[in-house]
């Protein structure tokens, strides 16, 4: 893995905090037998060499939908309908599918939140990452497998020697984790898509696991874009945060400004939500709840889609949909209530 | 076993095991055992929250179905008011039975399919043969209501509901029979964080409403610090510290307790655990250690650990540790 690493250390965009990744305008439609309907409307995102952005929200809410289509690995009933993925200032959407497989592996990578059902069950890991390597590189299988051996040993997998020898099923969850990150990194992408990476495992392995990811990311230069649902995961290693609610962004800031001063009813909501927010309190006291449920993407109501359950609605909420807009520098917000800087 | 207030817990669990069998081969000779619950004792008093918590295969779940005869012990005694549960048959059983009940993890394979709402609610209720049937179909109406339902959905299907709901629908089950303990396991990890926060607001009003007691089987300390009056720590089958709530957060005693508190994520990004890409070859109760089963992973481990295993003893504190070095 060491031939590329000059790359990864001098972007070739120049620049270093150039974005490797920008998506602008972005929608993606499901198509059913009744219609089509919008899981990702108006989607942005801007990604630079080692910098983290974490895509935060819950289940439905557009976020996983974003991840897959950066790769172009949209499930058949669904794909882009709008605006634009650039890597490295190409148009992924333009590309003719040799040249997506190309870029998958080399500049954008993956890691699934289920790596039992990721990784394939009939090869050992050492054969899934070698013809990884092989994809990319002109290397003998031999060569390939050593490399495969090496990448094991950079994340760290104990005896990397014997466990590339391995079928999936004979590892643990951490471990597997561990190899499908050595199969997203063998070939040092410049952007790694890591969606719920730790969701499936216990907290002591999710913290090892962190600490592997930030860790890596820092030596190697990649961006790296987090989808999560946690956002303990969030305050431990992203830069920017984008919450998404029903396939919109509502929420964007720096990590420190969205905890510092969250902004809309639903960020508040989700953080006073999560039962740590009130350690120390006596047991008994409440939980923030967001009453209700987020509504169905084929039936959302006209105006905010948040609308419906929030505490601080207005009529005009329930007419008019408010624009993200910056609100104060570098802090964006979907919401009508919430006024401009110190306004 | 008295407590600390002097009345008599409501159940104790003395010495609990339960072990599974490794078959193998085509004889499915026994080759050996998986030690899923290796001698756990505690007692639970009337309308406190106590929670077990360790990560997957610990045994805690384990722990809760053989409270609720859904699985058979392999040794050890629970004692339910005063009575050991294995003496019961007949009318006593029957009994024991209406005074525990379970709320399941996954509120989509818990609840069957086939069933109306109405039906899967009254369901203990026609067991035990409580009340005439429209006494029966009231209660439906009234436990709805309670758990936050709307009594006219009694006639849809469980997949009509969202996740949440349907947790709803699992708890008005087993409030049905006024039980005296609820067995949760795991009942908000499948809920996305806003739904949690609903149904962790509903078990906590329902405790100070019914004085129903929890056993409350998590693996998520947020979750647990919320709810619990006391805490016990689960690694490998066994309990290695028993402590009041905030004994146990403020001031955890046992190296796998400290463990688990500092891995989980803090909630200030200016204040980052700095997590290290460590790598531990973690254990499993097929193969566990030999004396103290953390020993492979502890800071303070040294040969005593390794040879010989530190039984749970109560400590001048008031909590309960299993420890050679604390």
């Amino acid at each position: 893995m060491s031939h590329t690493s000059a790359v990864s250390s001098q972007p070739a965009s120049g620049r270093p905090d150039q974005p490797i990744l920008t998506v602008s305008g972005l929608e993606i439609r499901i198509r059913t037998g009744q219609g089509s309907f919008a899981v990702v409307s108006d989607m942005a995102l801007s990604v630079a060499p080692g910098e983290t952005v974490c895509i935060v929200g819950e289940s439905g809410c557009g976020k996983s939908m974003t991840a897959l289509s950066l790769l172009r690995l949209l499930p058949e009933a669904a794909s882009v309908t709008g605006g634009k993925i650039e890597i490295d200032g190409v148009d992924l959407l333009a590309l003719d599918q040799r040249t997506v497989e190309d870029y998958r592996g080399e500049k954008i990578a993956m890691i699934f939140q289920e790596p039992l059902t990721a990784l394939n069950p009939v090869l050992t890991i050492g054969e899934q990452i070698a013809e990884a390597v092989r994809q990319h590189r002109k290397l003998g299988r031999r060569a390939a497998f050593d490399r495969a051996v090496e990448a094991l040993r950079l994340v760290q997998m104990p005896d990397p020697q014997r466990r590339a020898r391995q079928y999936p099923h004979e590892l643990s969850g951490g471990m597997r984790q561990r190899a499908m990150i050595a199969l997203a990194l063998v070939c040092e992408p410049r952007i790694l898509v890591a969606d719920e990476p730790t969701t499936a495992l216990d907290v002591t392995i999710q913290a090892q696991i962190l600490g592997l990811i930030s860790d890596l990311q820092k030596r190697l230069g990649t961006a790296l874009v987090m989808i999560t649902h946690d956002l303990g995961v969030v305050a431990e290693i992203a830069d920017r945060v984008v919450v998404m609610y029903a396939g919109r962004r509502i929420e964007e800031a720096s990590a420190n400004d969205l905890f510092d001063n969250p902004m809309h009813p639903y960020t508040l909501g989700l953080l006073g939500a999560i039962p740590r927010s009130h350690a120390g309190a006596k047991v008994g006291s409440r939980l923030v709840d967001i009453t209700g449920t987020v509504p169905p993407l084929w039936d959302l109501p006209k105006g905010c889609a948040f609308a419906p359950r929030c505490p601080k609605a207005v009529s005009r909420c329930h007419q008019e949909r408010p624009e993200f807009e910056e609100k104060q520098p570098g802090h964006f917000a979907a919401c009508w209530e919430v006024t401009h800087a110190n306004g | 076993m008295q407590t600390a207030d002097g009345s008599a817990p409501l159940l104790t669990v003395n010495g609990l095991k339960v072990h599974f069998a490794i078959r193998k081969g085509v004889l499915n000779r026994v080759v050996g055992a998986v030690r899923a619950v290796d001698g756990v004792s505690f007692s639970l008093r009337r309308g406190e929250t106590l929670s077990l918590v360790g990560e997957s295969g610990c045994g805690k779940s384990t722990t809760g179905l053989a409270l609720l005869g859904l699985l058979k012990p392999t040794g050890g005694q629970v004692e339910f008011d005063g009575q050991t549960v294995r003496d019961f048959r007949g009318a006593a059983l029957k009994s024991y039975r209406k005074r525990v009940q379970i709320i399941f993890q996954d509120p989509f394979s818990s609840l069957n399919p086939r069933h109306r709402v109405r039906d899967i609610i009254r369901a203990p209720l026609d067991i035990h043969q409580v009340g005439t049937r429209a006494e029966r179909d009231a209660r439906v109406a009234e436990l709805m209501e309670r758990v936050g339902l709307r009594p006219d959905q009694a006639n849809n299907f469980a997949h009509q509901f969202s996740g949440g709901q349907r947790q709803r629908i699992g708890i008005a089950r087993a409030l049905a029979l006024n039980p005296d303990i609820i067995v949760c396991d795991e009942p908000v990890s499948a809920l996305d964080v806003s739904v949690q926060a609903q149904i962790l607001n509903l078990l906590s009003d329902l405790q100070r409403d019914l004085g129903v007691a929890f056993l409350f089987i998590s693996h998520d300390l947020g979750v647990v610090e919320y709810l619990s009056h006391r805490v016990a720590v689960m690694y490998l089958g066994k309990i290695v510290e028993i402590a009041d709530k905030t004994a146990i957060f403020a001031n955890p005693s046992h190296p796998y307790t400290e463990l688990l508190i500092g891995s989980a994520p803090s909630l200030d990004p200016r204040n980052r655990h700095q997590f290290k890409a460590s790598n531990d070859d973690i254990p499993s109760a097929t193969n566990k250690p030999s004396g103290c089963s953390f020993h492979t992973r502890c800071p303070l481990a040294t040969d005593a650990c390794r040879e010989s295993e530190p039984q749970l003893s109560l400590r001048d504190d008031g909590r309960s540790l299993a420890c050679h070095h604390r």
